[in-house]
């Protein structure tokens, strides 16, 4: 699905876009390409999914955002889909996905990560998934991160 | 930060154009100039608001693998342990977490069939069980804040 080419450009362009009034004009000198073929390549990953988006990735406990907890739900397997797509709607959600579970340690297959500026946002925020999923919750947690280990960025 | 600079993160998430001119175009339509707002987003990377500014790239569709694990890391060794995960490259992101499963770590691999070998070097470097949980299906990823 993507050449050699492209590689060079998601390589490029993974730690961000020039900030130069014509930046894929300056990505295609350093990649002796047109430019045209650098914004042709870039819709084409784009109309793909290879790129989710282009634009500001904010920093989230920078802007206040300092309560990040990953709530993990238990809920039956033949309802997991559509109330997955219930909880990833919820504007305070950032990530939501079907996960196996391990039993009997892990019963938890729906994970949800959810922001907020205080615990007693992110309070609210647990509750309303609880209203939300309703007889389907057979269980949940939440678990907080406690300190960062390790964090580079996803690197090809 | 002031307003021009919420104005900036709220409505820069996505649907950064591809063009000639993107800022140009960008700035238009926040009422401000195309030098002021290539300074202005400078800023926000400066003073850490932005982590980037660009593509932000699908990881799997890229043809590697991808998957978050868990262990049980009994406190004694914790320090060790995370140091044994982290010596792994592939090894992206690891959280400490409050919970009996107190370690959390995203392994993504050149290839999707390198998760499984990943695991069982990382389970024969720590001696401790890895709990692979590989999503299954994403429902969302996203999540615009407003400033």
């Amino acid at each position: 699905m993507i050449d050699n080419i492209d590689r060079k450009l998601i390589k490029a362009t993974q730690t961000g876009l020039p900030l130069t009034p014509r930046p894929y004009h300056t990505i295609a000198q350093q990649l002796n390409i047109t430019a045209e073929e650098v914004m042709e390549r870039l819709r084409k990953m784009l109309d793909y999914g290879i790129i989710r988006r282009i634009g500001a990735v904010p920093n989230h406990y920078a802007l206040g955002y300092r309560y990040n907890g990953m709530t993990v739900w238990n809920v039956p397997d033949e309802q997991i889909d559509k109330l997955g797509k219930m909880v990833g709607e919820l504007e305070f959600v950032s990530h939501c996905y079907h996960r196996p579970r391990h039993l009997p340690k892990w019963p938890y297959n729906l994970f949800a990560m959810v922001h907020g500026k205080n615990q007693t946002q992110v309070d609210q925020q647990i509750q309303q998934i609880i209203e939300l999923l309703g007889k389907y919750n057979h269980g949940h947690e939440t678990l907080y991160s406690t300190r960062i280990l390790k964090k580079t960025g996803l690197r090809i | 930060m002031d307003n021009i600079d919420r104005n900036i993160i709220n409505n820069l998430q996505g649907n950064f154009p591809i063009c000639e001119n993107p800022y140009a175009q960008v700035a238009e339509q926040l009422n401000i100039t195309e030098t002021e707002l290539i300074q202005r987003i400078e800023k926000l990377l400066e003073q850490g608001m932005l982590t980037r500014f660009g593509p932000m790239y699908h990881a799997e569709r890229l043809g590697g693998g991808l998957t978050l694990a868990a262990m049980q890391v009994p406190i004694a060794y914790f320090e060790k342990v995370a140091e044994q995960v982290n010596s792994f490259p592939e090894v992206a992101h690891n959280y400490a977490r409050e919970h009996e499963l107190n370690m959390w770590f995203v392994l993504a691999t050149e290839l999707p069939e390198q998760i499984d070998s990943m695991i069982t070097a990382i389970e024969a470097k720590t001696g401790l069980h890895v709990y692979n949980m590989p999503k299954q299906t994403e429902y969302y990823i996203g999540f615009k804040i407003k400033v």
